[in-house]
């Protein structure tokens, strides 16, 4: 790691300032996320270069950037979903409550569980209703449930996700049927189906029109009373409205690095790099 | 112009030519028959093979030019590349045509009750028509494609899923062997089972080796068309059914294979499609017989094609008859196969 002097004062020192503004919400949901020296690979392309970064368990952190900054590369390590691409490499650390997601003996798919994600196209089953599309994870990842809790939890996080008083009169309907907007809120409720402790969400609402962007955003601030959420996203009004703490990612045609964090109201405000406020006033990008 | 003078426009089509418009187009249609049937006159060009082989080109070229003529080049060169298609859409629909309706024509003399009720055990090939039939034949195909879709869908779908899903070591070799087994001549399909399975174990030619052999027919059919449609279920759902924490197993059974479900059954009826008129591969192994045999584990069986090969082999009228009739059968029964797969299946989703 040739970590260089300019960048390490961007993250680690900004985070622990970052964290004395707002404290965490009050519910017991553990310690949280914390990014170490995370670096991602596409082959011999570096994409992602040393990102430390702490998530506090109920907080909305929103990522921004322009295009090709890392950002969803970065988020995608934060759930072991990088590793998909058959190219990837990795190195540093992501703990989720202390403990190394990347450690040995780890069984991926139990992370998975607690770090949930929702994807920038809404991508519900085609084969199950919306109903089973909600109860899908349950069927997936073999958890045990019994039927009358089913019923409950179902209409539990299509209420979360406010999307219940859409649907409920037609939960044997395909998934496919509903608007892209309800779509992806019933991608939302089907990834609270299995109680992750954190959610990743990879603009989640780059494929909406305003109104249902409206809504999901109104849901990820009902959602982060319960839960941590990280969130991708182009849009610097979003980022603005509905995170806590924002961090800004650039690559200057080299690998994507987390140039500032901070309280958003800090970010948007009074960001320390002159970088960052070039962007968030929309001098580029 | 008064607005009370607004009323309710018409519904019409003006990108579709009227009666008048059509009068060049029918003229030149005209004159292209007119000519082809003079050639065909004066030239030694005889039949309707005669009249096929000018009148085609000259239709082509009379369209060409009268849209030369009345419009520009680009229009022209449209008018002729869309005949160019219609005459390729007609060649490949016209064996399909020719082929159903010889069949009919040809097989439905002897389509009697009897022959679905009686075999030829005691009725000679040359016996007249209304004695004998082909329940044996017929009972014996059934046999051999119901078990060669036993061992070739499933075998036929993990290798798919192995080279679509698990892209495990070794797939480029697999992917090869298939593509080079899909070339596979029928008829060494049969020979190998032969030789492998019937000189070398104390098993004897039945209906299951007839299967054996003709999965060999069926199985690369079955996995490229299978991959095919995998490779068409979009990435997200694979993602999103791991990020659910599912394993790639719970992932591939629950959401992937549910999403191509249509057209995983579309590649069963191609494989089906594939091998119920081989001949070749079952001469070998299913023994051939003349009677009934229930048993498809045991003893010679019997099976439409071997049935319409002894019958134009023994070439008199009545056999000849026979023929027919069991290729009409055949084409009945694979339709019938194929509706009841398509109707009792999964109804078409999106893919």
């Amino acid at each position: 790691m040739n970590t260089s002097e300019k960048v390490a004062p961007n993250s680690l020192s900004n985070v622990a300032s970052a964290r004395a503004p707002k404290k965490p919400g009050t519910s017991p949901l553990g310690s949280g996320l914390e990014a170490r020296g995370v670096h991602a690979w596409f082959g011999n392309h570096l994409a992602v270069k040393d990102v430390s970064l702490d998530f506090s368990s109920g907080t909305v952190t929103a990522l921004i950037g322009p295009s090709g900054c890392g950002k969803s590369t970065f988020i995608r390590t934060l759930n072991r979903m990088h590793e998909f691409i058959p190219s990837a490499a990795f190195a540093g650390e992501v703990l989720l409550d202390n403990q190394d997601i990347y450690g040995t003996g780890i069984d991926v798919t139990k992370i998975r569980l607690q770090i949930g994600m929702v994807f920038q196209k809404p991508n519900p089953f085609p084969s199950m209703t919306i109903g089973e599309n909600v109860l899908s994870g349950i069927k997936l990842a073999q958890l045990n449930v019994s039927k009358s809790e089913q019923q409950d939890l179902m209409q539990d996080c299509l209420e979360r996700a406010g999307l219940w008083n859409e649907v409920k009169d037609r939960l044997d309907a395909q998934g496919g049927s509903l608007s892209g907007g309800q779509q992806q809120r019933l991608c939302i409720a089907r990834s609270l189906a299995v109680k992750p402790k954190v959610l990743l969400m990879d603009e989640p609402c780059s494929a909406l029109d305003p109104g249902s962007t409206l809504r999901i955003e109104e849901t990820i601030s009902q959602l982060s009373n319960s839960m941590t959420i990280i969130i991708v996203t182009h849009n610097m009004q979003q980022a603005a409205r509905v995170s806590d703490y924002t961090a800004f990612f650039l690559s200057d045609g080299g690998p994507g690095e987390l140039i500032e964090v901070g309280p958003t109201s800090q970010i948007f405000t009074k960001p320390r790099d002159q970088r960052t406020e070039n962007y968030v006033s929309g001098r580029f990008g | 112009m008064s607005a009370t003078a607004i009323s309710t426009p018409t519904p019409s089509k003006p990108w579709v030519p009227t009666t008048k418009q059509r009068i060049p187009g029918i003229t030149v249609a005209i004159i292209a028959i007119a000519l082809a049937y003079v050639i065909v006159e004066v030239t030694p060009l005889k039949g309707k093979l005669g009249y096929f082989i000018t009148f085609v080109p000259l239709i082509t070229i009379l369209q060409f030019l009268l849209a030369r003529i009345r419009s520009n080049k680009k229009i022209a060169q449209d008018v002729l590349v869309s005949s160019f298609m219609w005459t390729a859409a007609f060649f490949v629909f016209l064996p399909t045509f020719s082929i159903i309706i010889t069949t009919v024509v040809k097989g439905l003399p002897g389509l009697k009750p009897e022959i679905f009720s009686q075999t030829m055990a005691a009725t000679s090939y040359t016996d007249p028509i209304g004695t004998g039939g082909l329940l044996h034949s017929l009972v014996g195909t059934v046999f051999v494609i119901l078990l060669s879709i036993f061992i070739s869908v499933p075998l036929g779908l993990l290798t798919a899923l192995y080279l679509t899903e698990i892209k495990g070591p070794g797939s480029g070799f697999i992917q090869f062997i298939v593509q080079a087994m899909s070339g596979v001549p029928s008829v060494i399909a049969g020979l190998f089972i032969f030789s492998a399975v019937i000189l070398t174990t104390p098993l004897e030619a039945s209906s299951l080796l007839g299967s054996f052999a003709l999965s060999i027919l069926m199985v690369p059919t079955v996995t490229r068309a299978s991959q095919e449609v995998l490779a068409l279920i979009p990435n997200d759902l694979r993602e999103a059914g791991l990020a659910l924490g599912a394993t790639q197993w719970k992932t591939v059974a629950l959401v992937v294979v549910p999403a191509a479900k249509s057209g995983l059954l579309t590649a069963m009826i191609l494989g089906v499609a594939r091998i119920a008129g081989e001949t070749a591969p079952l001469l070998f192994v299913l023994g051939g017989t003349d009677a009934l045999n229930l048993n498809p584990f045991h003893n010679f069986n019997s099976a439409l094609p071997l049935y319409i090969w002894k019958g134009f082999l023994i070439g008199l009228p009545e056999s000849v008859q026979r023929a027919w009739t069991a290729i009409l059968v055949l084409l009945i029964l694979v339709l019938t196969l194929f509706t009841i797969a398509r109707v009792f299946g999964p109804k078409k989703g999106k893919i």
